[in-house]
């Protein structure tokens, strides 16, 4: 047979042993990419926009004049660049993401299309509000879905991420013990020792003093603790139900009632909510007023740290002193109320420009909609259902941090059962990343060892789960086979091998600069 | 499900038969034992009384009927602006940043495998930097507005003083969003009368116990300044300069804050990558100076190396942040606007500094026609000097009232002044933006409409 063209060939494995390091950086379909700044981008534009007839010269003096520093990708360039960027990410869409505390569910598409929409995104916060009346209309919609779910009478839209919405909520707790005169004798904010930063830092932010409640041994709030810190002197008591530790707080309703007798307001960081709604509602626990994720329980996308969404609910107690700007059916159509005056005249001010995330708030509704309030009651008991899977498939290998009764919709482990191993959580994780996972949320919460705290979400198959739960078992046995260096190096297969992020907070470098010698244009 | 038995939701995996099995696994005889920690008076035994489970086909007809009742700025001839743009995002942003990765992805804790999200923070903050003139930018906050309040909080931090001066020029959403939070914290504030040219009235008023100035350029009312002296008379007092932007596109053509002497940028950056989605989400812009950093709220992602040398990006200068600080950090917040800096930092790297700077030519070169257009109409008075893409004009009758009528033509008008302060007495006064998706015969439309309805 003649000499073939080996194009086209049908390929076999070679037997080679050793793995060489490749030339370039690059390995395989990971390509190695600079950053905008370091390539041929200076004076280049990829955009076509028409000549400006003007120069800007009637402005004189205030026109800029010096480089700014800006390089232009064409559009090829622009999608390779970011294609590239995006494939060194893990994702929801790839795999489990089981981040304790951070709720990563599928995103449905469905609700990226309907918040594009032009009649959604394409409207001006301050068009005439007989100009878009759909948009209140949608705002109103949300609202009654969010109280309905909630057993609450009102909401405040507006906060923009879930901490927001814990400074709206204390913002309303302050203003009405301003409303009864009792601002001024309660100035403490009672939050237990597993909470949320953000929890101790809004109260702080809202100028409170954080006073710590201990925790029992069964990871809840400690009641008798909580009584005796309870007083004239406290404003508002600041609860995550369920708790960081994946726990439904048993003594809910004696806090709550406790909280009340002081005088005090209960918060509730609802960041959790995904592991009751549809089966219980805040409302009818005692609940003065709540933060919702939107981004958490109700999906809208995390966008790789945001934007979120953190509506609040709120009592009747503290409706009347919700922030400008809320949805009023007339019967005739919608208003907007913008400022304090007539039936918004208590309200605390105002915590943003506009109406706070309206492309989330479409999200949100088109995903409440599409489960409806059985879907809702559902994805509670598979979320719960999942949690507790992980725990009973994982306990045998691994501790429990509360072994006894059901987990909500998160699983806790500490790390006792790493103990003579010289392998950390960290290392564990790490390990796990190799796998090809993303790791459970690690050293949170705080009141736990070596913290791994495990949120599966309802959106994942029991074959998912089985993966998972089969890497892990892998991995735990290695680590008490003494498989050491497995843990200590990892990541060995991820885009980057373990980042030194001491390095990086040492001598903070936080943007690019121009190479000392460089004829670049900036 | 064919027997109509079972809920047959699209996002939930489970079948019953998993359910089972797993609930044999965990050792529980039915979900309800798994939510027994539940007091009995809480547990509700059905659904709530909201409709059922509905398919992507009802919950789309359903939305989209309430989206057809707005009227969409690109619908219309169009002059909104105020604190939020319409300005032509190319494709490409909103194709990339629905990427599955960038979309469905956390906030990068684990930075092996969240490269690709780091280092468009690390290029977006640079961008910022040098879009704004500032040696160092976070890697954002919610929106301009709540930039602002915390630019306010970090001077008082920074100066151990108390008091802000707030610009009358400074949106009235901006200075109301400022003041309900900061007045929480004590920080007084003196807000000085709104005025076409307010600036000119701050430096009498900076004191001793001023612990910044806020300005805002181009402001409210279209208003270009050059803000170089009143940063030199508050850095006198030991004061800091913040200087807000709410137009992101106007540094393409106006001198950077930073040029200027602004200690803290605090600006919106919808502008650019952004739609208008009725207010948010937006993108706060945060900007500073070096030797302020561990004052700053906010994240920021550094640049580092990993085992094997190579450069990598990680979340840096977490030490001021609530999760290790808790009570004692910069600022309570958490979530920043990631998706949003995506879509800014693709639109921005697709502009480039020449694309930039001829968007914002065109930018003014719309908003000087629709000027000359509108001052030719007897009765109508522009009162805005200098600006940018955005000017103010007196109008002889009330504006909200013109603005309806005009709407009632079809026709968005812009912003009646009033509908941010109803207390400042201007109800004659008009905010009108223009951008390069203003058309000639827009511009003629609103003219036209507005030489009638004045008349």
């Amino acid at each position: 047979m003649s000499t073939m063209n080996n194009v086209g060939r049908p390929t076999t494995p070679n037997a080679v042993s050793e793995k060489p390091a490749t030339l370039t950086g690059g390995r395989g379909l990971l390509q190695n990419e600079p950053l905008i700044f370091e390539g041929e981008g200076w004076g280049k534009t990829g955009v076509d926009l028409a000549t400006p007839k003007t120069d800007g010269s009637d402005l004189g003096d205030l026109v800029r004049r010096d480089p700014i520093g800006l390089p232009g990708l064409s559009e090829p360039e622009a999608m390779r660049h970011y294609v590239r960027l995006s494939q060194k990410n893990h994702a929801i869409d790839l795999a489990i993401y089981p981040l304790g505390s951070c709720t990563m569910k599928h995103n449905p598409r469905l609700n990226e299309k309907m918040a594009r929409l032009a009649g959604f995104s394409d409207i001006h916060p301050l068009q005439p509000q007989s100009t878009v009346q759909g948009a209140l209309e949608l705002m109103d919609s949300l609202s009654h879905w969010l109280t309905t779910l909630t057993g609450m009478p009102a909401v405040a839209l507006s906060p923009k991420a879930g901490a927001h919405g814990e400074l709206c909520g204390l913002m309303a707790i302050r203003a009405a013990h301003e409303a009864k005169g009792e601002h001024e004798q309660r100035r403490k904010v009672l939050v237990p020792t597993s909470a949320h930063g953000t929890n101790p830092a809004t109260a702080a932010f809202v100028g409170y003093t954080v006073v710590e409640v201990a925790q029992t041994e069964d990871g809840r709030v400690d009641v008798t603790d909580l009584a005796s810190k309870l007083g004239p002197d406290v404003a508002a008591i600041m609860v995550t139900n369920p708790n960081t530790c994946g726990l439904f707080e048993r003594d809910i309703m004696e806090i709550s009632r406790l909280t009340h007798e002081a005088g005090a307001y209960f918060y509730c960081d609802g960041a959790n909510f995904n592991a009751i709604v549809g089966r219980v509602r805040p409302g009818d626990l005692g609940v003065d007023a709540m933060h919702i994720n939107l981004h958490k329980t109700f999906s809208t996308p995390h966008g790789g740290g945001g934007p979120g969404a953190g509506p609040v609910v709120l009592s009747e107690a503290l409706a009347p002193f919700a922030p400008a700007p809320w949805v009023v059916n007339t019967g005739e159509g919608f208003k907007l109320v913008e400022r304090e005056e007539d039936e918004a005249a208590q309200a605390f001010g105002r915590l943003c420009a506009f109406q706070g995330q309206m492309g989330m708030y479409v999200r949100a509704l088109s995903y409440m909609m599409s489960h409806g309030a059985d879907g809702l009651r559902q994805v509670a008991e598979d979320a719960v259902l999942n949690a507790n899977y992980i725990k009973a498939r994982l306990s045998d290998l691994m501790s429990a941090a509360f072994p006894d009764g059901p987990c909500m919709h998160e699983a806790l482990f500490d790390d006792e059962w790493l103990k003579g191993t010289d392998i950390t959580t960290l290392d564990f994780a790490k390990a796990l990343i190799d796998e090809g996972f993303h790791p459970m949320t690690m050293y949170f919460p705080l009141v736990v060892h070596g913290a791994m705290l495990i949120e599966p979400t309802e959106t994942e198959s029991k074959a998912e789960l089985d993966r998972f739960i089969e890497a892990m078992r892998l991995l735990a046995q290695a680590a008490k086979a003494g498989d050491v260096d497995r843990f200590k190096g990892a990541p060995f297969h991820a885009p980057m091998r373990r980042l030194d992020e001491t390095k990086a907070a040492r001598s903070p470098k936080l943007r690019w600069v121009k190479p000392e010698g460089s004829n670049q244009a900036a | 499900m064919p027997d109509g038995s079972e809920l047959n939701m699209r996002y939930l995996p489970l079948t019953a038969d998993d359910r089972e099995a797993m609930l044999a696994a965990i050792g529980a005889k039915s979900i309800d034992d798994l939510f027994v920690d539940v007091p009995e008076s809480a547990r509700l035994s059905g659904p709530v009384d909201l409709p059922r489970v509905a398919g992507e086909l009802e919950v789309e007809r359903a939305l989209s009927a309430m989206a057809a009742k707005n009227k969409t700025a690109g619908s219309v001839p169009f002059f909104c602006g105020a604190g939020a743009y319409k300005h032509h995002v190319p494709a490409t942003v909103d194709h990339v940043i629905q990427r599955s990765e960038f979309l469905t992805s956390y906030t990068p804790y684990q930075p092996e495998i969240a490269q690709g999200t780091l280092q468009y923070l690390y290029e977006f903050q640079t961008q910022v930097a040098n879009l704004t003139g500032m040696p160092v930018a976070n890697a954002s906050l919610y929106d301009g507005s709540t930039a602002m309040a915390e630019g306010v909080l970090m001077a008082t931090r920074v100066t151990r003083r108390n008091k802000a001066v707030i610009s009358g020029g400074v949106h009235p959403h901006y200075v109301k969003a400022t003041e309900t939070v900061v007045h929480a914290m004590g920080v007084e504030t003196q807000v000085l009368p709104a005025a076409v040219d307010a600036e000119a009235d701050v430096i009498a008023q900076i004191g001793p116990d001023t612990a910044c100035v806020v300005v805002q350029t181009p402001n409210v009312f279209g208003t270009a300044t050059d803000v170089t002296k009143i940063a030199e008379a508050a850095q006198a007092n030991g004061a800091l300069l913040i200087v807000v932007v709410t137009e992101a596109v106007s540094m393409g053509l106006l001198k950077s804050p930073g040029e200027m002497g602004a200690d803290i940028v605090a600006g919106e950056g919808q502008s650019i990558g952004n739609a208008l989605n009725y207010g948010g989400p937006y993108i706060g812009l945060f900007a500073t100076r070096e030797k302020l950093l561990r004052q700053t709220p906010g994240r920021y992602c550094g640049e580092t190396v990993d085992a094997e040398g190579k450069r990598g990006f990680v979340l840096t200068l977490s030490t001021r942040e609530q999760h290790i600080r808790r009570d004692k950090a910069t600022s309570n917040i958490c979530t920043n606007s990631g998706l949003c800096c995506l879509a800014f930092t693709i639109h921005m790297s697709l502009l480039g500094e020449t694309g930039l700077r001829q968007l914002a030519l065109l930018n003014h070169e719309k908003a000087l026609a629709t000027r000359d257009a509108l001052a030719a109409i007897e009765g109508v008075e522009v009162l805005t000097p200098r600006f940018f893409n955005e000017f103010a004009v007196k109008l002889p009758k009330n504006a909200a009232e013109v603005v309806e009528t005009l709407a009632a033509q079809g026709i968005l008008a812009g912003v009646p002044y009033s509908r941010l302060a109803p207390e400042a007495g201007m109800d004659d006064v008009l905010l009108v933006a223009a951008t390069e998706t203003t058309l000639d015969a827009d511009i003629q439309i609103l003219a036209t409409a507005l030489k009638a309805a004045v008349a």
